[in-house]
């Protein structure tokens, strides 16, 4: 607990009124998507970065953990206060402070929901694509500390491909700004890559400069049926062997469309035994002729059906079916274990059967569905955790499942982060001599170990 | 005459463990929440507040001030529920928690003044009637506006509300009970809601005026009473229990084909929350139809489109109830009828799904938050050009004429059944062959 002398030290910094040690706050800032809890000590609203600075300061000569906070809807823990202290909520820096239409860039505070950006960007006719799923509600500060990625990035990329510069208050209290506002910049080390994806364990971000690009004038969405996986893996490398890069290349695997059929009254055919939704962008006469294009090129791969979207509405309509997947799942079983592998996207079929192999085995329903144009599979471990043995049955297959991604040359996580949840498996992944050298980066720029400790590396 | 009546029985908040379980807090509620919309806080938003409600059960918070004034923040509009992906019962949770606090905490202030007014329809009556009398003490007209204004403070209404005037006459006193119509036509029973009873008969008026119009045969069942949803809003499971024993007693005496409430938010009292009290209490809901899906479903489109145009007619923007939003068919019903209606155009605007702010006692609570969320509102209407503003919902009428009122504009919100009455105004019965119209009537069953 915060004694009396530390809170009134944080009172003077950002105010009574954005600062509390209630336990309603206390509870309500435990928990991120992961639904795991660790209450902080207290949660403080700062204003700006001036008063971050402070309280890092603070928090340093206090030895007060700090653990940065956008809307708490990560998936693997990073802004979750495991060590108490504070919970530093990003929340009332919400401001889009520019849009340059020149140069193509804005500059916006780390609050601001991506969604919001995204559609005042668009009304001028421009475009942010990052489109992690929580766009609606998690904010640019947690897609930038993340790497947020999404299903456009198999076209467009992923957050940090759009971060061009930023201003961040580094864990001692010092407020330095990386990159700037140009598209090239080579004067020194490239911190502002080194920050994107750092998972607030660096500095907590405070001003984000992106990169804009024009709004595609239409975009014409394809939901395809395939008999197998196979057929629908083959499909993502003729299409974009076709030098054909979709905006989108989403797929799902039998056991998915089983859970959906199941839980909805979608039409999804028996014989379908993976599906495509294909989304292509571009000026109106383009799309339709690349939309004809993969027509032609996917029908020899085993089809069962295809529909294609004449409207906003009936592109809704397909979309429906991958929107339908996530509230389908906890009709399988109440707890899940939510991975997010990638793997090279040539290896995706063998991936499945793999995974589908463990399934089989342990004999746990395991759902994959995800971004198959990158590779990026959503590996949803279905189970009862009141069961007994169930829980380490999800574990056991996660090992399994982390073994062959990286056997397959892939990574255990494609865009959720390592934060908590995924720490374990780090050594699986990277070399010692590459978390010596993170773990460097760390100390050298946290002595005391301040912010968002207890993340990415395991302590002992 | 108190035995002969199933007694209701209310969930209580350890009932609603599977439900909470079931909010894996991925935050999607932070993005449709009216109210966190404006207060920014986790303690605001849906998934903080089941946080708070487990806690609560499990012992891990004591019932303090700070998880009262949590709970309190709550519109009960149903939004989160609608937008989450696991369909958490967000609403009724926050209704049982608010049972357990008062049972911890004692009842509030407004909480009881509520059940000693709902419990007694004399004390009501005599109040509406008392009210008129003594309004220019009480209140003051706002110049060119159509609602009042305190001239002090009472407890917990702010001065700043404008509030409507009560009707001279209760809506249920100045009609007969019976009204026979064809006689091969279904008996339906008016579910009135207190705020048309005593506030806005106008609107019971049309609706009367409708559905004799299509034959059917209506009852205005007398010992009716308040649906109780703002005993429940309020955390009084007693009251609410007494007054829907009351109901399901006035109701069944009649055995009609249908129940149709008037208000969005008695449809939703009388459906939603009435049905878990008991099997005899979810017979009598299947039977609640809200009005405006029951006229479009008896064919009245028709009837008014067949109604004379006027040669100018003005523009009408409809503000869709929170509580007719939970069933596509029925949010779709009102607008179904703006657009049928000869006498008025329908206008587009912004966010008319939005909630306005009230939340039944919210507004009592929250007032500053309130009044931030009926100016968004008043401003899309300001924008839309529309000469009046249109809803189904009297608690939504009484906010949106504050909200307009505090933006400055001149302009009336009400009922869309005014409209239908104004419309109607001259319509015989009509001739409508009995098999005609598909009505959402199967049970036709003796309760």
């Amino acid at each position: 607990m915060l004694d009396r002398r530390i809170l009134r030290l944080i009172q003077d910094i950002v105010g009574e009124a954005y600062v509390s040690t209630t336990d309603s706050d206390r509870l309500c800032y435990s928990y991120d998507a992961t639904q795991r809890r660790h209450r902080p000590d207290a949660v403080v609203w700062p204003a700006d970065a001036e008063q971050i600075s402070r309280l890092l300061k603070l928090a340093n000569a206090e030895q007060i953990p700090v653990y940065p906070r956008g809307a708490g809807s990560g998936f693997s823990g990073g802004s979750l206060p495991i060590q108490g202290g504070l919970a530093l909520v990003t929340t009332r820096l919400n401001r889009i402070l520019r849009i340059d239409q020149e140069n193509l860039i804005a500059e916006a505070e780390p609050g601001v929901v991506t969604e919001d950006l995204q559609q005042a960007v668009e009304a001028l006719g421009l475009f942010y694509p990052p489109d992690p799923a929580s766009l609606k509600f998690s904010t640019l500060g947690g897609n930038v500390a993340e790497c947020a990625g999404g299903p456009r990035c198999v076209k467009y990329g992923v957050t940090k491909d759009y971060v061009l510069g930023l201003e961040v208050v580094l864990p001692q209290g010092d407020i330095i700004r990386t990159g700037g506002e140009t598209m090239k910049g080579v004067v020194g080390y490239d911190l502002t890559k080194l920050l994107v994806g750092s998972e607030g364990t660096l500095g907590v971000i405070t001003r984000i400069i992106l990169k804009l690009l024009p709004l595609p004038e239409a975009k014409k969405t394809l939901l395809v049926l395939f008999d197998s996986i196979d057929g629908a893996a083959k499909a993502v490398a003729a299409v974009i062997g076709a030098k054909i890069i979709p905006a989108t290349l989403e797929f799902m695997d039998a056991t998915t469309i089983d859970c959906v059929r199941r839980a909805t009254d979608l039409e999804l055919p028996a014989a379908a035994r993976a599906l495509l939704i294909i989304e292509v962008d571009g000026d109106a006469s383009s799309i339709e002729i690349q939309a004809g294009r993969i027509e032609q090129i996917v029908a020899p791969l085993g089809v069962v059906d295809i529909r294609i979207a004449a409207t906003a509405e009936e592109s809704e309509a397909l979309w429906q079916v991958r929107r339908s997947v996530s509230p389908s799942l906890r009709k399988v079983n109440p707890d899940k274990f939510n991975e997010d592998i990638c793997v090279p996207r040539s290896r995706l079929p063998e991936m499945i059967r793999i995974i589908e192999e463990i399934s089989a085995r342990l004999q746990i329903p395991i759902i994959n569905f995800g971004h198959a144009g990158d590779g990026n599979i959503h590996v949803n471990i279905m189970v009862d955790k009141a069961e007994p043995g169930q829980k380490q049955k999800a574990e056991q297959a996660i090992e399994e499942i982390f073994a062959a991604t990286l056997k397959l040359g892939g990574t255990i996580s494609g865009e959720h982060g390592i934060g908590l949840t995924k720490a374990p498996y780090i050594p699986l992944e990277l070399e010692t001599g590459a978390v010596a050298c993170m773990k460097a980066i760390k100390q050298a720029l946290d002595p005391n170990n301040i912010l968002n400790p207890g993340k990415i590396f395991l302590e002992n | 005459m108190k035995t002969d009546v199933e007694k209701a029985q209310l969930k209580t908040l350890a009932d609603y463990r599977p439900q909470m379980a079931q909010c894996v807090k991925c935050g999607l509620c932070r993005a449709h929440c009216p109210v966190f919309a404006e207060r920014g806080r986790e303690t605001a938003v849906a998934r903080g507040k089941i946080t708070l409600a487990q806690a609560l059960l499990d012992g891990d918070i004591g019932p303090d001030d700070k998880v009262a004034e949590s709970l309190s923040q709550c519109l009960l509009c149903g939004t989160c529920s609608r937008h989450c992906p696991n369909q958490v019962p967000v609403d009724s949770m926050v209704l049982a928690a608010r049972r357990e606090l008062a049972a911890h905490r004692g009842r509030s202030l407004l909480s009881r003044s509520l059940a000693a007014v709902l419990r007694r329809p004399r004390l009501m009556q005599m109040l509406a009637f008392g009210v008129p009398r003594f309004a220019g003490l009480l209140f003051h007209r706002v110049p060119r506006q159509s609602g009042l204004r305190l001239r002090f403070s009472l407890p917990m209404v702010s001065r700043q509300r404008s509030l409507p005037a009560f009707a001279r006459n209760s809506f249920r006193r100045s009609h007969a009970e019976y009204h026979p119509g064809n006689p091969d036509r279904p008996l339906v029973a008016l579910f009135t809601g207190c705020m048309i009873n005593f506030i806005y008969p106008q609107a019971g008026e049309g609706a009367l005026r409708a559905l004799t119009a299509l034959g059917f045969n209506v009852v205005i069942p007398r010992d009716q009473g308040c649906c109780g949803l703002p005993a429940l809003s309020a955390g009084d499971g007693a009251t609410a229990g007494e007054l829907a024993a009351n109901n399901l007693r006035a109701f069944s005496l009649h055995n009609p084909a249908h129940i149709v409430a008037l208000c969005a938010s008695c449809h939703s009292g009388m459906t939603r929350y009435f049905c878990d009290l008991g099997p005899a209490y979810e017979k009598l809901s299947l039977r609640v139809t809200d009005i405006h899906t029951l006229l479009v479903d008896a064919g009245l489109e028709a009837v008014l489109q067949g109604l004379p145009r006027p040669a100018t007619v003005p523009g009408a923007a409809l503000h869709l109830p929170c509580h007719l939003r939970h069933d596509p068919q029925q949010a779709a019903a009102p607008g179904r009828l703006l657009d049928a209606l000869t006498s008025t155009d329908w206008v587009p605007m912004d966010r008319s799904e939005a909630c306005c702010g009230l939340g039944g006692t919210f507004s009592l609570y929250h007032y500053a938050t309130s009044q931030r969320l009926g100016a968004i509102k008043a401003e899309a209407f300001r924008q839309s050009g529309a000469d009046r503003l249109v809803t189904a919902c009297p608690g939504c009428i009484m906010q949106l004429q504050d909200s307009l009122d505090q933006a400055g504009l001149p302009q009336r919100a009400c009922h869309i059944l005014e409209l239908l009455g104004e419309a109607l105004e001259d319509v015989q019965k009509l001739a409508l062959p009995a098999s005609s119209p598909t009505i959402r009537a199967e049970q036709k069953s003796n309760l």
